[in-house]
């Protein structure tokens, strides 16, 4: 782990050129400014003030992200259309699926609720892979990005706290307790998908860069627009 | 090294993206790179702090005064608050699970606005804690508010699986709306907190 971007150590010029401030970057949360350097994958760039994470980079990381969320999607249908829980007490048996769990509150004025836990649990989340998705998959092999891939990625990221199947699981566990006492509980395939989603997730977030992304983001914009001016030039 | 003697995009006189990290000249208004507007800092941010502060301190008495689950069984029915769920949690020796719902739905809510209001009244004030304190502060605000959901998703899953018709059955009482709403709001509250004023000279 070693911080390989420099302190920025003069203020600049009052109207710096562009090529110039493309090479700083402002650390998110405490606006600490550096000049980015090469960071080799699997070193982490760090803000020495505040200590957030501000590179990452990982090896083959847009395939890598692509086969995590791609595989997330997949559990995550999984989730919702099987058999999630099976209560059985004294002879009688109830089941439910996580599209029940998003329903329990749909009567009446609760509806609204209904429609926020089925947005944390399940909408945000695929959103969001989606998003990462629509992103990365045209970069992938260096390909040209898709329209609006800037706005996609952003809004994945800003998305990301209201994305909460982990906690959701968390929440299962403790309903299991509770109702442990009164009657047997047994878990059914989409119980298993939705703790391989949660695993897959964690890993999907462990190898996300974002500075990696946007910088793809950013060359393609820019060989875009200089291939438009040339075209407009010769025109 | 005192807070003064890093340099920031503010003391540079260029702004930094608060999303993507890229750094722009004075008066440029969207990133280039990501689309999110800029601001060096924004002076509105605290008042917009304060107002999901309160709104999420509003809906938060409605949530633990009524309740959050209502029980029908054949020879009981009782309706449970959040502190008479912990309450009945340790009734029945279930610690462990007592204590995630004690954690998750009344020492992090509280926890929080006491975190944001202090964070919001001190955020020039390092008299009780220092800059890296402030900011280590608020980054556990924001990481650990969205756990406070634990108890809705809790319902939820009660709600939709105990339905023995006549023999048993629970269903979500009005404090799951309520409760659901202040951790949302105080979410948005610690989001609209700049952490970057922390370091402000």
């Amino acid at each position: 782990m070693s911080a390989h971007i420099h302190q920025q150590q003069r203020p600049s010029a009052p109207r710096p050129d562009p090529a110039a401030l493309e090479r700083l970057r402002a650390c998110p949360h405490c606006d600490a400014l550096y000049q980015i350097a090469p960071v080799a994958p699997r070193e982490r760039a760090i803000c020495t003030r505040c200590g957030a994470v501000l590179i990452a980079p990982r090896a083959r990381a847009f395939s890598r992200i692509i086969a995590l969320a791609v595989t997330a999607l997949i559990l995550m249908a999984a989730a919702i259309f099987m058999p999630f829980l099976d209560l059985s007490a004294s002879g009688m048996h109830s089941r439910a699926s996580v599209l029940d769990a998003v329903l329990a509150f749909s009567d009446g004025m609760m509806l609204p609720l209904s429609v926020a836990v089925g947005a944390l649990i399940v909408v945000i989340p695929a959103l969001r892979l989606s998003l990462i998705v629509y992103t990365l998959a045209p970069m992938m092999r260096g390909g040209p990005a898709l329209p609006r891939a800037a706005q996609a990625f952003r809004l994945a990221d800003a998305l990301k706290p209201w994305a909460m199947a982990e906690i959701f699981l968390i929440g299962v566990a403790v309903a299991l307790v509770k109702v442990a006492g009164i009657a047997t509980v047994t878990p059914g395939p989409a119980f298993w998908a939705f703790c391989g989603l949660v695993v897959v997730t964690v890993l999907h977030d462990d190898v996300m860069d974002a500075e990696s992304v946007w910088q793809a983001i950013e060359r393609r914009e820019t060989a875009r627009r200089s291939a438009a001016d040339a075209a407009a030039s010769r025109a | 090294m005192t807070p003064a003697a890093v340099p920031t995009a503010r003391t540079a006189g260029l702004i930094g993206c608060t999303r993507c990290g890229r750094v722009f000249a004075p008066g440029t208004e969207l990133c280039t790179r990501c689309g999110a507007p800029l601001s060096s800092r924004d002076p509105r941010a605290l008042q917009r702090v304060w107002a999901w502060w309160f709104a999420g301190l509003v809906v938060y008495i409605p949530a633990n005064i009524y309740p959050m689950l209502i029980t029908r069984t054949l020879t009981y029915s009782g309706e449970g608050t959040i502190l008479g769920g912990v309450v009945e949690l340790l009734g029945h020796g279930d610690y462990f699970v007592a204590f995630v719902i004690f954690f998750a739905s009344i020492l992090i809510p509280v926890g929080k606005f006491m975190a944001i209001a202090f964070l919001a009244l001190s955020i020039r004030n390092h008299r009780f804690l220092d800059e890296h304190a402030q900011h280590r502060l608020h980054a556990v605000v924001e990481f650990i508010g969205r756990w406070s959901m634990i108890d809705v998703f809790v319902v939820a899953i009660l709600a939709s699986l105990v339905r023995f018709d006549a023999v048993a059955t629970i269903n979500p009482g009005i404090a799951a709306i309520s409760f659901a709403l202040s951790v949302a709001f105080t979410m948005l509250s610690a989001q609209s907190f700049d952490p970057r004023a922390i370091w402000d000279e």
